[in-house]
């Protein structure tokens, strides 16, 4: 079971859940059920002002990408296309799931940078929204019981939102994000309104989630700090292209102010600032 | 002696409570013992204003005879009725255009300039077209309500957060579940807003039209005892108005604690 690591009880509770009610949950439910995303060619305007001009892209199954860029480099909006939430003006963003069936209707997920919770709903139902749609409500709740379990929250599950503080509700709804089980968990900047200490905390949860549930991971922040931290691979997007597409070799758990990544990170914020060129030379392949 | 500077002498605590329990009506009291006393020292004529006693003798009379309780009837039916047909339709009028651009645009600068006209200027109309009945005052109390409903539900709906409706949208809510879930309980507190404003409208609109043109009800019981210089059951009509208003604002501020129990602004404690 893919949440033995982190809480064996949540695990216990989502498999009793699972018994209640098997057929409610997509197949993604099962571990290392990432989703593949590839984009080609992909061409975004809004009025005659191109965002996003021609792009390729593959993501694989299971992996973390970060997108860093400066203010309206179309880095949000690429995060937007592959979820949907804008249509593009040309070109094609296929979703595959690891076994090669295509789920463009496939669970994918967006976390905001606002949590973006119902005032109006307790918490526990603010993360059942998560599985709108799916199952019976009983079970809607066991399962959101569960993933508030995971995000170390169970004990707040009746309390209104008002109530929380700003890294316990993004908690929230990463609870939500994450109890469908989706393949596709696209992060858009979740973590830039919260204190440093309260992020680094986030952090390392969303890092452990990642590696238990094998999901597709895509964030995007102006953070490049945080982006070495997380992410397998970094991408720097500048006037809607793809600028730079680098690896990150460091092992985890990372270390923070491991001196590898703060080199990485001290490149890629010289090539933002001061634009191709002038970024150190001789970093070319040293992780990339 | 700094101490001493900055606390004042403190009452025993069962008593600071008490105290501040009574506050509120320490000055009606006052007032209520100074017009009784003005009145019984005869400073103040008896013929313009009666003493408080005198009124609550007035109403026990029409409380036993049971005239009271026939115009109070009288009265809270047709506000209710008049605010049931105009509330109804100022909420869907206001869901649907909150909801749908092209009924907005069909609808709202009619409603806006019909808005603009007092509603009770059309007192002589309404009586020339229903005489003095009950429609007179139906249709006066429900297009009283219907402003207020109207404005406010619209304006509930389009101020909840579009980034929730985005997030709604995200999570798969089909356009009813966005509706019952997200929408609606956004829009929850300013249609509260509306509903209170417009029970005092619903009271206003009543009294003034049973006032002018009726034969029965609160406002009718008012006049009659104009007539016969009864100054005592004409203030005791007006202190049932007032204590009828005061009742429909308690009402709406329970169900508001019920339903906003979310919102901070409205939680008890």
């Amino acid at each position: 079971m893919l949440l033995d690591a982190l809480a064996p009880d949540a695990a216990r509770r989502v498999a009793d859940a699972q018994a209640l009610d098997g057929r409610a949950l997509p197949r993604a439910a099962a571990p290392g059920s990432g989703i593949a995303v590839t984009i080609r060619d992909l061409r975004k305007s809004f009025d005659d002002h191109a965002v996003i001009g021609g792009l390729d892209l593959h993501l694989p199954a299971g992996s973390f990408t970060a997108v860093v860029g400066r203010s309206g480099c179309g880095k949000s909006t690429l995060l937007r296309l592959i979820l949907g939430l804008e249509e593009p003006t040309g070109g094609r963003i296929l979703l595959e799931q690891k076994d090669g069936t295509r789920r463009d209707g496939a669970p994918k997920r967006i976390m905001f940078q606002e949590p973006r919770l119902l005032p109006w709903a307790r918490v526990l139902d603010n993360v059942a929204v998560g599985l709108t749609g799916h199952g019976k409500k009983a079970w809607r709740r066991e399962r959101a019981r569960a993933a508030l379990e995971e995000v170390g929250l169970s004990d707040k599950a009746g309390q209104w939102p008002a109530t929380l503080s700003g890294g316990q509700r993004q908690r929230v709804a990463l609870a939500r994000a994450l109890v469908s089980r989706p393949g596709l968990l696209a992060l858009d900047e979740p973590l830039g309104a919260l204190d440093a200490l309260t992020r680094i905390g986030m952090q390392e949860l969303i890092e452990r989630i990642w590696r238990a549930q094998e999901f597709t991971a895509l964030l995007v922040t102006h953070d490049v700090g945080e982006a070495v931290a997380l992410a397998d691979r970094i991408l720097v997007i500048d006037e809607g292209r793809i600028a730079l597409d680098l690896r990150v070799e460091v092992p985890r758990p990372r270390r923070r102010g491991d001196p590898d990544l703060a080199r990485l990170e001290g490149r890629i914020l010289q090539y933002l600032l001061h634009g191709p060129g002038r970024e150190e030379k001789p970093s070319q392949g040293e992780l990339a | 002696m700094p101490a001493a500077l900055r606390s004042a002498p403190a009452l025993p605590a069962p008593l600071t409570a008490a105290g501040r329990n009574a506050l509120p009506w320490l000055l009606p009291v006052t007032v209520l013992l100074g017009w009784q006393a003005a009145v019984s020292t005869g400073i103040v004529s008896n013929r313009f204003m009666p003493a408080p006693l005198d009124v609550v003798r007035a109403g026990i009379a029409a409380a036993r005879s049971g005239e009271l309780w026939t115009n109070l009837g009288v009265s809270t039916l047709r506000a209710l009725a008049g605010f049931a047909v105009g509330g109804s339709i100022a909420f869907a009028l206001g869901l649907a255009n909150g909801l749908s651009r092209l009924s907005e645009r069909l609808t709202d600068t009619t409603v806006q300039m019909v808005r603009n006209v007092p509603h009770l200027s059309l007192i002589p109309l309404v009586i020339l077209w229903f005489g003095i009945g009950e429609e007179a005052k139906l249709f006066l109390v429900a297009l009283g309500v219907f402003f207020p409903i109207y404005a406010n539900t619209l304006h509930g709906i389009r101020s909840v957060d579009p980034a929730l409706v985005e997030m709604g949208r995200v999570y798969g809510m089909s356009e009813a579940e966005l509706f019952r879930r997200v929408i609606l309980p956004g829009a929850l507190p300013s249609i509260f807003v509306g509903l209170r404003y417009a029970l005092g409208i619903m009271w206003l609109t009543l009294i003034v039209a049973e006032t002018i043109s009726a034969s029965s009800g609160l406002g009718y019981m008012a006049m009659q005892a104009r007539e016969f210089m009864l100054v005592d059951v004409v203030v005791l009509a007006i202190l049932i108005y007032a204590a009828l208003g005061k009742i429909a604002d308690a009402l709406t501020r329970v169900l508001e604690r019920a339903c906003l129990a979310w919102n901070p602004a409205y939680r008890t404690v």
